[in-house]
């Protein structure tokens, strides 16, 4: 928990700076945050590399885990669709296309301003957001109540990336394969997915 | 990625232990960044109260529905390992 705590502080220093212009606007839109993430790739990449057992343990595992992204595909499209009862405003086929960001706030958000226009281009874009930092807030506790599988479900697109570093913390070091592998998989289906819903 | 795991593979007889401290690092790196973004960006920030609740209702209910759908997959899965525990 007192992981998370620090990771979100880092968020909202962050917003805050970029609220009160602390920072020049174009190093945001540099290609820091590219590097980053380029490295934070490289050193999770390491990781799995130096460690012989990952490798092993991949080979362990169920192979009924590779159903685990039409899972979550399907789950995220359950929820959202039961969701859109709740916001009287907003078509299903609105909502199901928001779900299918599955955290992938940048991409789909695009797409989504280019199809329904920027109002649920920005909803697509919070609501993706917020998918990751509720993964990385809320992964013990989806471990605990949801078992191991649970924050890789939550995070989604994001599995192969951001939320990689949480899911091998709270899941475990052998769940680091599957993730990639379901990241990779969510990833693929969201281009697609968010055309399919804003073009019905 | 791919080369990170090829460089690991190489150096694994050397025990290396300050990775997981950088990969730390770099995740607080990448969320102040994404914070930066969303600060400084007017449309976001100026609708947040509003359109913000609504995108929340939309993720509970995707993690929700995803979350479940990874409980009943894990239980599945554990229900058949116990099985072949047992024979």
């Amino acid at each position: 928990m007192k992981g998370s705590l620090v990771i979100v502080s880092f968020f909202i220093l962050g917003a805050l700076a970029g609220l009160f212009n602390l920072i020049p606007c174009d190093f945001t839109h540099g290609r820091w945050s590219y590097y980053a993430l380029a490295a934070l790739m490289f050193f999770v990449g390491f990781s799995i590399g130096n460690d012989s057992k990952t490798l092993k343990n991949f080979r362990s595992l169920n192979p009924r885990i590779v159903l685990l992204p039409l899972v979550t595909v399907l789950g995220t499209l359950a929820g959202s669709a039961l969701v859109s009862l709740l916001l009287s405003h907003r078509t299903l086929t609105d909502c199901l296309a928001v779900g299918s960001g599955f955290g992938y706030y940048s991409l789909s958000s695009i797409f989504i301003t280019e199809y329904k226009g920027a109002e649920l281009g920005t909803i697509a874009l919070l609501s993706n957001i917020a998918r990751e930092i509720i993964t990385l807030l809320f992964a013990p506790l989806l471990v605990k109540y949801f078992g191991r599988l649970a924050p890789i479900s939550a995070g989604g697109a994001t599995t192969m990336d951001t939320t990689l570093p949480i899911i091998a913390r709270f899941s475990g070091q052998n769940f680091v394969i599957v993730s990639i592998f379901h990241g990779f998989v969510v990833d693929l289906s969201v281009p697609f997915l968010v055309v399919l819903f804003c073009s019905i | 990625m791919l080369s990170g795991i090829l460089f690991g593979y190489l150096f694994k007889k050397k025990k290396i232990t300050w990775i997981s401290r950088v990969i730390t690092l770099l995740i607080w790196v990448l969320l102040f960044l994404l914070g930066i973004d969303v600060g400084s960006n007017q449309a976001i920030m100026s609708g947040l109260h509003t359109i913000g609740l609504e995108a929340l209702v939309i993720t509970v209910g995707a993690v929700l529905g995803s979350v479940v759908g990874a409980r009943l997959l894990w239980k599945w899965i554990n229900k058949d390992l116990k099985e072949e525990a047992r024979q």
